[in-house]
């Protein structure tokens, strides 16, 4: 053994053990993410436009809006496997929902959500210029009212927050903010919007102008600003690139998707799979498999969970004749009679299902297939735009006219003839006409909040107390119990 | 020893004592393999006259006296005394002594003799572990050591195991550090149990000197090498055998299925699906259909030995495991090579290294869920065939969406996961100057973990969530790379021949970094398992379109420690530590972590030293504070990796969405762990005892509260963020007694007891509810298990029972039960009024019983007699409870008989509901549902036969030895579902069974070599 070979690795792990001690300074664990860090996003165009994808995802959620807000209504009943079948949806139907309700808390985080991957576009607006950015923020504006539109009409009074996230801890400090206020921001943003954005997008599925007008003039009719509503809507009829579609039967089929008549859609696709753990995270319309017929085999649809079932008075509704009614309603037992079909039935079953937004052969199947249905939600048609306008004409005493022609429109479609009355009468025919129209649409319960009529339709409706869903009470608990309860929560 | 003196007392009288002085010559060698044993010493015994065995084992004694007594002694070996009665050569075998108190026993950066340990540290033995012939080490430690809680996560083959030492601190990860000579492992099904040489485990706060990952106690592993100027041995061990289910549960034939069913749908006013029983027969019995016979095969081969300055081993390994449930269709397989090589490079210069490689692969079914393949053998249709006038399997129709044929299940599951893992370390020390030294390791570890997953077009039903349209492949692989780097100084030094003082100043780095990435592709007809890829897919998805998700977490420590003893009684020991972990923003980064322990050796005080009773008696106690980060990289700081995907153009477009919520103001959990213990050895050391009383107490335990969700967290891809919010405190006793007696060279016998009681109880939750709430039981229904001030976290929360009710008077008088789907009706559970609201809803739900034992144990008996060896290994775990979530309780789903004992008018049963199809509030989680999950099972049973010397050296083998063991032989258990024994181990949630995948009961015939 020679002395010197011996110093040699002295030395070296000596020098090793001093670099160790000197390289692992505290910078050593100082470490930056490979994802982008939100402070420290937004520098190129591309930034943004990722950012807004995020925000569009969330409408995506908004199938339990559409599944729930009808089977709120007069129109359909909850269904499902048995009386204990998600049983917050049960209690919508009933009437008898609480604070406690799980879907209810859903729509709220959700729509929230929502508002907050806005807001973080929002926030940082300013932050890198480009050609075009209006368009992106008009798409941004759009769609954070469209989630605050959401958040009033089931809730009421919400906390606003604009232009900024809500930041863990925040929560403690942002108090609900009067329901005119918060409509004001939307009205502001929608303005925004349809200043700002194409009357076409080359992109199907993108905000355009025309979504803009329509859902203010829909957010003004809520607040019963007629002639603003009828001004904006007409605007929409009379500028935009919109007609009446004349095969009504083909109007829910996939294949006939952002069509003439479609104002805004939801998109949905079978693309991607999904699971129950996380169903706003699917990217197919779930409400659609929530539908669809239970346990079924046969031709043309698909099995489902047999939910949100039409009850007898709505499919009565419909006035002979009508070419709606077959679309809209599907007999199940003249359907299986017909082709030899099978099925289970489900709990309060009534015969018939809601066959615009059922599960239909020809899709993908990603599974789990019954939360990948691709069917987009036709959020605003042009039917409704119509019905819309010739409310607000007719109620606001602005002109009866021309609410007749816009109402006789959808009739003539429908295969049925002109209505010829006017004054409430004429606001009865509009009433009866939205109905069946737009009967599985998720329309129904927050029209009939609206004009008044809640009470006399919906079975257990409360005056003075249905007209909002509660706050969650957890929600409430969260952000520190100062929040005032819903009126008879 | 004892049979030293018996010759020596023979001797005395049969020989007559003359003075003469002899020339002792003779060799040492290990009893067991016949190593010869280098350094031993040789001393004649009452004299300072001695001397150290050499390379081959010889020694030379000059001037020893006719009938004096040689003392030999080794460490790690027991101590042997031989009288000399002639100047013949001596042949010395000497045992080894896992119970000796001069073991070293490796304790963080350094070991320590086991004597003068101050910690609450238990060892295992190679013995036990060889004893055992566990496939997995957790086998090997399950009831062996006190303190120690092991539940299977399945008894499907390579599935893993929770270890929980001294109870849940914590509401995230409560896995303790594992160290397989000094590499950190994650997963414990990469070692083979036959490498391993001794487990330690430390289960107080001296776990503290390895900082931020001990939290949760420290298991250490080290694995066997070579002696010094040992010849080259040779060790080959092979078992094979078969393994069964250990239990069925019984379910209902097919004639009960039809009568019960009918009943049901009569009950509620609907007409008899079955209006002839008589033709049903027996029917399916699924579970016999799904249970299979199934192989576990394992062969293992080592050399290992040592020149005058380096030790060498080599071992490799080969293990394969088909699963009772589907047989190959669950194989689990693994193929492991290990080298060691140590040796001293230059004077006062050591290197030590070692490679390692693991294969497994691994194919995996359904389990322990709903719509698992045990849950559809339970619940699927017996009046169905398995297959069907075509030869096509039978359609499950009216079983609700998750009830399928099983069988077809098992047929259509194609999956393999294989993990290809390398680790190494590498370490020097050098004695640079009188008692310095200095030491500098570097351990890695690089996996690659591949999966592949084929999933074909399948129908089982209508609406059956798990029917495929489009076939599926997915193909995953993730890679993890770690390394850890130590370099310390060690100053080690006694003064005045009393104070000894050990001192270590370093520092330690640790980085950890992996990718994951997968597609999905659909639509491969006309391919198979063996054939299917991603490029003869359609539509093909990216699981991580943002570019393939990673993850650096890094650590950053200093330590200290200081150990002295006066005189080897007094016993001190004291660490501190500055941790910085990647996990916390950079205010609160760095935390310091103290923690001291004392030893009071009183058996080596006067009134002690000479008592013929009390052989060993030492006191200890520890304190300290150990920091804990076991969280999600960057969850200070508010991250774009969650979920943003829309569509445009009927495209899937790829966007970018804030992920957790951040919340920057997290900082470290804290564990304050208060432990006392005796150790203690009576009766020349045949018996011994420790026990120990521990509290720990975790403070700013870091959990995800419940949070308002404003803030946007239930967003595809985001969650609630983490937060300092709560306290949980363990606390228990630990008891220990072993006793080893050698009756004579013929027999000789072992049992060794223990104890752990348990008192697990939450402090605080300090998130604006009081609570957290998790678990899932049936389709559905949540919040029913829950962290909650003043009790066990993970208690079990539902609707509390007060028998059923047997008249209309019965339901007429006690509160409204509709808030539950329906009116109650006779034969409907009556729930109690717990908040005496005047209703019955889910705001009555209360405490109704918790996962934690009270109480777990572990019995061990050995008895040698001659050639045959025996051993027996027993543990039980005493006042948890279980929640029977396997039955789906449908109107056409199968059940458990225990449905037969039903009501079916007043005064028929006071505990099982009436059965019906109507609607009812029987099926909301209540004490119903929860049953006593206290075992006792006979964990192994062996009998052992050694082949004589005389037998095996004309052959050249050093030891034959053959042995046929049962595993899991029997449990005593008054549960009804499949295994006690097995849990999710989730701390909120666990203790649900969807239908466990049972631990099996194994029958083994193994061969032990040396050579």
């Amino acid at each position: 053994m020679n002395l010197n070979r011996k110093n040699v690795f002295g030395i070296c792990l000596t020098g090793m053990l001093l670099s160790l001690i000197i390289s692992c300074s505290d910078d050593f664990i100082d470490v930056p993410s490979n994802d982008p860090n939100s402070e420290e996003f937004f520098n190129t165009e591309e930034d943004y436009q990722r950012a807004l994808i995020g925000a569009y995802d969330m409408l995506h959620s908004t199938y339990l809006n559409v599944l729930l807000g009808e089977i709120a209504s007069d129109n359909t009943l909850a269904g499902g496997e048995s009386a204990n079948d998600v049983p917050g949806i049960q209690q919508v139907d009933d009437m008898i929902h609480t604070s406690e309700n799980i879907q209810l808390r859903d729509i709220w985080g959700w729509m929230y959500a929502g508002v907050n991957r806005a807001n973080f576009i929002m926030e940082f607006k300013d932050k890198t210029e480009f050609t075009g950015k209006n368009e992106v923020i008009g798409q941004t504006r759009f769609l954070r009212a469209y989630y605050y539109f959401e958040l009033v009409k089931w809730f009421g009074d919400v906390p606003l927050v604009v232009d900024e996230r809500i930041l863990f801890g925040d929560q403690f400090n942002v108090d609900r903010t009067p329901k005119a206020q918060v409509y004001a921001q939307i009205e502001e943003d929608l303005e925004f919007a349809a200043a700002n954005l194409p009357a076409s997008q080359a992109e199907i599925g993108r905000v355009t102008k025309g979504a803009a007008q329509a859902l203010l003039g829909k957010v003004l009719l809520y607040q019963d600003k007629f002639s603003e509503s009828a001004n904006v809507l007409e605007a929409v009829i009379n500028t935009g690139p919109y007609s009446l579609i004349t095969d009504y039967s083909t109007m829910f089929e996939n294949d006939n998707e952002n069509n003439a008549e479609s104002v805004f859609e939801v998109q949905y696709t079978d693309l991607e799979g999904a699971g129950f753990g996380c169903l706003q995270c699917s990217e197919g319309n779930v409400a659609v498999g929530f539908n669809g017929i239970r346990s079924y085999t046969g031709p043309t649809f698909e099995s489902g969970f047999s939910f949100n079932v039409p009850t007898q008075e709505v499919v009565d509704e419909f006035e002979n004749g009508d070419n709606r009614k077959a679309v809209a309603i599907l007999d199940i037992d003249a359907w299986a009679a017909l082709t030899g079909a099978t099925f289970v039935t489900g709990f309060e079953h009534t015969g018939y299902y809601n066959r615009k937004y059922i599960a239909r052969q020809g899709d993908l199947n990603t599974g789990d297939a019954n939360l990948t249905n691709p069917n987009n939600y036709r959020s605003i048609r042009f039917a409704d735009v119509l019905l819309m306008a010739s409310e607000a004409l007719n109620r606001g005493g602005i002109d009866d006219a021309r609410a007749r022609t816009y109402l006789n429109r959808v009739r003539l479609r429908a295969g049925l003839s002109e209505v010829t009355s006017s004054g409430s009468a004429l606001t009865s025919a509009i009433y009866k006409e939205r109905r069946v129209e737009l009967v599985g649409e998720g329309h129904r319960f927050f029209d009939l909040v609206r004009t008044n009529r809640a009470a006399a339709e919906i079975d257990g409706f409360v005056t003075g107390k249905n007209e909002l869903f509660p706050l969650p009470a957890i929600e409430i608990e969260l952000t520190g119990n100062r929040w005032a309860q819903n009126p008879g929560y | 020893m004892k049979y030293s003196f018996l010759i020596a007392a023979f001797l005395l009288v049969t020989t007559i004592s003359f003075a003469q002085n002899f020339n002792v010559n003779g060799t040492l060698v290990e009893a067991d393999t016949n190593f010869p044993l280098l350094g031993a010493s040789v001393i004649q015994k009452g004299t300072s006259n001695g001397v150290i065995s050499d390379f081959d084992g010889n020694f030379s004694i000059d001037g020893i006296p006719m009938n004096a007594v040689l003392e030999i002694s080794y460490l790690g070996f027991e101590t042997k005394e031989v009288v000399v009665t002639s100047a013949n050569f001596l042949n010395i075998k000497l045992e080894t002594d896992s119970e000796s108190l001069d073991e070293v026993v490796v304790v963080g950066y350094g070991t320590q003799r086991k004597k003068e340990i101050t910690g609450a540290v238990s060892v295992v033995s190679s013995e036990t572990i060889e004893e055992l012939a566990p496939t997995r080490i957790e086998e090997a430690l399950q009831g062996q050591i006190s303190g120690v809680n092991i539940t299977a996560t399945s008894g499907a083959p390579g599935s893993g195991s929770n270890i929980r030492i001294r109870g849940i601190s914590t509401n995230g990860n409560n896995q303790p550090l594992i160290l397989v000579d000094g590499n950190v492992v994650v997963e414990l099904s990469v070692v083979n149990p036959s490498d391993i040489e001794s487990i330690s485990v430390l289960k107080d706060a001296t776990a503290g000197i390895y900082g931020v990952r001990a939290a949760n106690g420290v298991i250490l592993i080290t694995t066997k090498t070579g002696r010094k100027g040992s010849e080259l041995k040779f060790d080959y061990n092979v078992y094979a055998g078969f393994q069964e289910t250990t239990r069925k549960l019984s379910t209902l034939n097919a004639t009960q299925y039809g009568l019960l069913v009918n009943e049901s749908f009569a009950n509620n006013g609907e007409s008899i699906p079955f209006p002839n029983v008589a033709p049903l027969g027996a029917g399916t019995d699924w579970q016999d259909q799904v249970f299979t016979n199934a192989i576990k095969l394992s062969n293992d081969f080592s050399m290992r030995g040592g020149t005058e300055n380096s030790t060498y081993s080599f071992g490799a390994s080969l293990l394969s495991q088909d699963g009772i449930v589907g047989g190959n269709k669950s194989n689990f397989t693994r193929y492991n090579t290990r080298l060691n090589f140590n040796t001293e490079i230059l004077d006062k210069i050591k290197l030590k290294s070692g490679l390692t490689y693991v294969g497994t692969s691994n194919k995996g079914l359904a389990q322990n869920s709903l719509g698992s393949v045990l849950f559809n053998a339970l619940n699927n249709d017996p009046t169905l065939n398995v297959l069907d006038d075509n030869g096509d399997f039978t359609l499950s129709e009216g079983t609700g969406g998750e009830v399928i044929n099983p069988v077809a299940q098992i047929a259509n599951t194609n999956n393999t996961t294989k993990v290809n893992k390398i680790s190494g370390f590498f370490g020097l020390n050098y004695e640079f100057m009188k008692n310095f030294s200095a030491e500098a390791n570097i351990q890695f570890n690089y996996a690659e973990v591949e999966g592949r997953t084929f999933n074909p077009i399948a129908y089982y039903g209508a609406g059956k969530v798990f029917n495929k349209d489009r076939s599926e492949y997915i193909e995953t692989l993730n890679t993890f790379n770690d390394y850890t780097f130590d370099a310390f100084i060690n100053y080690e030094n006694t003064f005045a021949e009393k104070h000894h003082l050990n001192v270590i100043l370093g520092t330690s780095v640790f980085k950890t970094e992996g990718e994951f990435s997968g597609s999905i592709g659909f639509d491969l007809e006309g391919y198979n398992f063996g054939n299917a890829s991603l490029s003869n897919s359609s539509d093909v998805i990216n699981f991580f379109p943002n570019g393939n998700a990673t993850f650096d977490s890094r650590l950053l420590s200093y330590f200290g420690r200081v150990q002295y003893d006066y005189k080897g009684k007094y016993l001190l020991s004291a660490v501190i530590r500055r941790d910085g972990s990647t996990k916390f923003g950079p205010d609160n980064r760095f935390g310091y972590f103290p923690s001291a322990s004392v030893g009071w050796i009183m058996s080596d005080e006067k009134f002690l030293e000479d008592s013929s009773l009390v052989n060993f008696l030492k006191l200890r106690a520890s304190y300290g504070i150990l920091g804990n980060d076991g969280i999600p990289d960057y969850r200070y700081v508010s991250i774009l990796n969650g979920e943003g995907v829309y569509v445009f153009n009927n495209e899937l477009i790829i966007g970018i969405a804030q992920g957790a919520i951040a919340n920057p103001e997290i900082r470290w959990e804290q564990q304050e762990t208060f432990d006392v213990g005796v150790d203690a050895r009576f009766l020349s050391n045949r018996l011994n005892i420790a026990m120990d009383y521990f509290d720990r107490r975790t403070n700013d335990l870091l959990l995800i509260p419940g949070v308002s969700s404003i803030l946007g967290n239930t967003a595809p891809g985001s969650s609630a963020p983490f937060v300092n919010a709560g306290d949980v405190s363990n606390k228990g006793f630990e008891f220990q007694i072993g006793y080893n007696d050698k009756f004579s060279d013929d027999i000789s016998f072992g049992v060794n007891y223990n104890f752990t009681t348990l008192k697990n109880e939450v402090l605080k939750v300090d998130n604006g509810l009081g609570f957290i709430s998790g678990g899932g039981f049936g389709i559905g229904q949540g919040d029913v298990a829950r962290m909650e001030v003043g009790m066990p976290i993970g208690f079990f929360y539902g609707l509390q029972t007060d028998g059923i009710f047997q008249t209309q008077a019965e339901v007429d008088a006690h509160p409204t039960q509709i808030a539950l789907g329906a009116n109650a009706q006779p034969g409907d559970i009556r729930f109690v009024d717990t908040n005496g609201d005047g209703m019955i809803d889910l705001k009555d739900k209360t405490a109704i019983g918790d996962p934690i034992p009270d109480i777990t144990m572990g019995i061990n008996v050995s008895f040698d007699y001659k050639n045959l060896d025996f051993q027996m290994y027993v543990f039980s775990s005493i006042g948890n409870e279980i929640v029977r979530n396997y039955d789906r309780n449908l109107a056409l789903t199968n059940r458990t008989t225990y449905a037969l004992d039903r009501w079916t008018g007043a005064g028929t049963s006071n505990v099982n509901p009436r059965v019906t199809t109507g609607a009812t509030g029987n099926g909301i989680f209540s004490d119903y549902f929860v049953e006593d999950g206290s075992f006792v099972r006979a964990q192994n049973m062996q009998l052992g036969y050694s082949f004589s010397e005389k037998v095996i050296t004309d052959i050249g083998l050093d030891k034959l030895r053959i042995y046929a063991s049962v595993g899991n032989v029997f449990t005593l258990t008054k549960y009804r579902g499949f295994d006690p024994t097995t849990s999710s181990g989730n701390p909120i949630g666990g203790g649900f069974d969807n239908g466990f995948y049972p631990s099996p009961r194994t029958f083994l015939l193994g061969v032990n070599l040396k050579f």
